[in-house]
Parts: C-alpha cells; sequence; structure tokens
C-alpha cells in the first residue's frame, strides 16, 4: 500500500507539471499570443536544444557561483545566528543592526562590490552570499533562543558547559529551523547572482537573459528562466534529502509514509 | 558534616513569590528522604537549589562540602555527581532511547574522557543493563515518541542512574502515572537504591509512596515553603506494596495527613483573621 501510494503521488506530480505546460501551449496556440510576448513551451524547449552547447558554459557558471554564494551565506549565518542565539545580549543588540543592513536592496550593492573587486565572478558570489544571511540568522537564532530550558536542565545538572549545551541541545533542535531557512535562501541566493549577473558581468545566465532581452529574442529569455527553475529544483531537491536525513524526528506526522 | 545542607535559606521569585522562608535541613549520607506537602509549598524548589538549578535570595546551599551557586554558569560548583529525574521525562526526541540515557556518560569525568572509546562497548552495556533492569529491555533502538509515558519515566530513571550518581533528585517523577505503574516503578526504585544506595531526595504529594520509599519524611506547608515536621520512617527494607495497605503504614501516613491538614487549617484561619 505504502510504495502504490508514493507512486501514485509521483505520478500526480508529473501529471501537474505536464498539465501546466499543456496548458500554457494551448492558450498561446488558441489566443494567437505573439512570440515576442509569450513563447510557446513548444519553442522554449526548441531552443534549449538547439542553443545547449552555447547555453552550457553560462550555465555552469551560475550554478558554480550560486553554490559558492550559497555555501559562504549559509556559512556565515549560521555563525552569525549561533553567536545571536546563544546571548541574551547579542539577541537584544545586534538586531537593529542587522535588519538595517539587509534592508538595503542588493541592487543597490552590486555596483559597490564592482568598485571593489571588479566586475565578473566575485561580485556576483558575494550578492548570492549577502542576500542570504539574513534568513538563516534569523531562524537559527530563533530555533536557538526557542529552545525549551527543561532540555537544557537535564545537562545542567550534569555540569555541563555552556558549550556542552549548544552542542548536545543548541544545535540539533535548531536545525529544523535551519534547513526551513535553506530553502528560502536557495531561492534567494539565485536571486543575488543573477541580478549581478545582470549589472555587471559577461558570463552566466543572467548576462545571457540580459543581451537576449535586448536583441528581443524572447524564447532565449525564457529558456535562461528555465534552467534556472530547474537549478533552483535540483538545489532544493539536495537540501531536502539532507533535511529529511538529519531532521526526520521533527517531522513525525510522515513517519507512517516511511514506514 | 552533614552531606546536603540548606542554612537559613530563603527563595524569592524576583519581586513576587517567597518559595522559601529562612529554611534549615540537614541530609545525611546515603539517606533517602521524601519532601511532601501540598502543591506550591516550594519542594521542587529545594529540589532544583540543591541541584544548583537556582541560586538562594539569602543563605547557604551546601552539597558534598562545597557550596552550591548556578551550575554553568559559576566557579563554584559542586564535585558530588548528581543524578536528576524530573516530573516530564524530557529525553531528547533525535535520540534513541539508548543514546539518550548514555548523556550523563558523555558529559560528566571520567566517563566522558573514555566515551568515544567505550560508546559501543562497555558504556552500552551499561545502558543495556540497566534498561533491563527496569524492564524495558530491547527499546534502546526506539525513539521517545514510541514509548509511553511510563516507559519514558523508567527510561528517565536509567539516565539518572547510569553514571553513578552519589545524589539523585527526584521531583515527582511518578506523579504523571497510573496507580500500577507507580507501584511497578516503586519496586523498581526500591530494588535500584538497594544496589548502590546513593542519598535520595524525592519529592512527593503522594504520602504512601513517600512512606514507601524512604528513611525520613519532611513535610512541607505552603507558599511561604517551611518545614513543619520531619520523622523517620521505620519500616524494615525490602518493603512489600502489600504491607503498604498495612495498618501501622496507613496510621504513618494519616499522621502526615493530619499534619498537612492542621497547616492548611492555621493558614485559612489566618487568612479570615486579616481579612476581617
Amino acid at each position: 500500500m505504502n510504495i502504490s501510494q508514493k507512486w501514485r503521488q509521483h505520478l500526480l506530480t508529473v501529471l501537474v507539471i505536464v498539465g501546466f505546460f499543456a496548458l500554457w501551449q494551448l492558450l498561446c496556440a488558441s489566443l494567437n499570443v505573439s512570440d515576442l510576448i509569450l513563447p510557446k513551451p513548444t519553442q522554449i524547449a526548441f531552443i534549449l536544444w538547439k542553443k545547449m552547447p552555447l547555453l552550457w558554459p553560462h550555465t555552469l557558471q551560475t550554478l558554480y557561483t550560486t553554490v559558492v554564494g550559497f555555501a559562504a551565506g549559509v556559512l556565515v549565518g549560521v555563525f552569525i545566528g549561533l553567536l545571536i542565539g546563544s546571548s541574551k545580549l547579542a539577541y537584544d543588540v545586534a538586531y537593529p543592526l542587522l535588519v538595517g543592513f539587509s534592508s538595503i536592496p542588493k541592487v543597490a550593492v552590486v555596483p559597490i562590490f564592482v568598485v571593489w573587486f571588479g566586475s565578473g565572478t566575485i561580485p556576483a558570489i558575494l550578492t548570492s552570499a549577502v542576500i542570504c544571511i539574513f534568513p538563516v540568522v534569523v531562524n537559527v537564532a530563533t530555533g536557538l533562543a526557542s529552545t525549551e530550558p527543561e532540555l537544557e536542565d537535564v545537562f545542567r545538572v550534569l555540569g555541563a558547559s555552556k558549550l556542552d549545551i549548544l552542542w548536545n541541545v543548541g544545535m540539533p533542535r535548531t536545525l529544523p529551523f535551519l534547513f526551513a531557512s535553506l530553502k528560502i535562501a536557495i531561492t534567494l541566493s539565485f536571486v543575488g547572482t543573477v541580478l549581478s549577473e545582470t549589472v555587471a558581468a559577461n558570463k552566466g545566465i543572467g548576462n545571457v537573459m540580459m543581451i537576449a532581452s535586448g536583441n528581443f529574442d524572447v524564447p532565449l529569455v525564457f529558456a535562461g528562466l528555465f534552467i534556472l527553475a530547474i537549478m533552483g529544483i535540483l538545489l532544493y531537491a539536495t537540501s531536502s534529502y539532507f533535511e529529511i536525513k538529519m531532521t526526520g524526528w521533527n517531522n513525525r506526522k510522515n513517519d507512517f509514509s516511511l514506514g | 558534616m552533614a552531606f546536603i545542607e540548606l542554612s537559613n535559606v530563603s527563595l524569592q521569585y524576583g519581586k513576587g513569590t517567597v518559595a522559601l522562608k529562612q529554611t534549615d535541613l540537614k541530609i545525611e549520607n546515603a539517606e533517602f528522604l521524601s519532601l511532601v506537602g501540598p502543591s506550591g509549598c516550594g519542594k521542587s524548589t529545594i529540589l532544583k537549589l540543591v541541584a544548583g538549578l537556582l541560586k538562594p535570595t539569602s543563605g547557604a546551599v551546601i552539597v558534598g562540602g562545597r557550596e552550591v551557586g548556578l551550575i554553568g554558569s559559576s566557579p563554584i560548583q559542586t564535585s558530588t555527581r548528581i543524578g536528576m529525574a524530573f516530573q516530564n521525562p524530557t529525553l531528547l526526541p533525535w535520540l534513541s532511547i539508548r543514546d539518550n540515557i548514555m548523556i550523563p556518560l558523555k558529559i560528566i569525568q571520567p566517563f566522558r574522557a573514555q566515551f568515544s572509546d567505550k560508546k559501543n562497548t562497555a558504556f552500552k552495556d551499561k545502558a543495556e543493563a540497566l534498561l533491563a533492569k527496569v524492564g524495558l529491555n530491547g527499546f534502546g533502538d526506539k525513539r521517545p515518541w514510541q514509548l509511553s509515558g511510563g516507559m519514558l519515566q523508567r527510561a528517565s530513571l536509567c539516565r539518572a542512574l547510569i553514571h553513578e550518581p552519589q545524589l539523585l533528585l527526584l521531583d515527582e517523577p511518578f506523579g504523571a502515572l497510573d496507580q500500577f505503574t507507580r507501584e511497578e516503578l516503586w519496586d523498581i526504585m526500591q530494588s535500584l537504591w538497594i544496589d548502590t544506595k546513593p542519598t535520595v531526595l524525592l519529592v512527593t504529594h503522594d504520602l504512601r509512596e513517600a512512606a514507601y520509599l524512604s528513611t525520613r519524611i519532611c513535610v512541607m506547608s505552603s507558599r511561604p515553603g517551611r518545614i513543619l515536621a520531619d520523622s523517620a520512617v521505620p519500616f524494615a527494607r525490602p518493603r512489600t506494596v502489600e504491607q503498604s495497605y498495612s495498618a501501622d503504614f496507613a496510621e504513618l501516613v494519616q499522621e502526615l495527613r493530619m499534619c498537612i491538614s492542621h497547616a492548611r487549617d492555621d493558614q485559612a484561619t489566618l487568612k479570615e483573621l486579616n481579612a476581617a
């Protein structure tokens, strides 16, 4: 019963996606929408297939900068989050500064990075990193701050140090919060990369899309969007896999379906 | 010198509730002391003070010859090994039952230094032996949510005992359980105590439980907490549940009840007089 339920779920997912594209194709065809406004999925597929050798290095570039930026952003975010979540003083004092920094639109930040580091890969990595720090910090700090004191009491009675308690209780307890923020951070990190590539780069999907839209090659723009979407899904799936492995204990409602 | 000593200890929560007022208490080595009294009389507070989870507003709490403050955030620490079982089992949901009860071995020296070597051998056997003793054979790999309340409390007791503590603090550990499970756990508790004879401080509102398990009972009154009576329990060990329904047992329980009841009446009268 469990297996057929799973297959049914997968089938439904595939049907939903296929249905979405089928609907899109039908609407474009029947309403005679111009290619310059909304290309048909078949057209996008054709462009992807035809221009893949051209697009591949750009895809890799975007993927590389996003993954590096994402990793850097998450590491810094976790570190800051741990600091803020473990100290009540830091928790109360640091937030205004953090919120101030994160409220700055990253569009405004890219030119500054370009001035400091030149155009190309580095500003893309930096923008991607900076844009996903804040959600990670907030979630990790919240997870730590909301750890039930009763869990910590067990350790305190044993004479455990604050570091012991952080490692044994705080960090496992905050993992579900961290993974939740990773889902947001992944999508944001693509935003950061593409932003930077659009403004100041000569490689990457963002750059390709900007040039394509300048030439009114809308199908190519959409092809770029597609590639970004697929990369996003891949990263999300990877994160999801680790989430299930490491925080299965938190999502018990699903336990029956996993057996 | 007594093993544990509370010396003129008072505790006030913030600017509000006075949980304890100028309390003195001495506990000797290998004593099994029960603190009984109505809810809110300060029994759990005394336990937490001895454990070092709370700091007294005034007075001193001395355990094993050293003054006890807040463990972990103060250099003044007790060198006594303490095991504690709370009213909620609070096992960590991301660990198996066995890993949960091995936690003290991870934290406390000298076990901590050997933990990475022995965690799959000697320590694991230790954990399994304790689990078997409390009747949780084979549940070591399960997760906390797969066990019932009674089973979790048994696991919590194992966790409190695995590091061979000199002092065992029990905060109404059987409060949330049914009568049968409770009587079963009393027997287990008794046999565990006979094995290693740690000093035990048990907080309970069940007078029969106190009479069954302890060598000495202290009756406390409501806010502010004070010790009203302090009596030894004369029955020989090992005691049985049948004994706990005998006449002299019932007499002891009645005495304790009367003591608490008088204290509550006095308080009620005092309130009326103040209101008038």
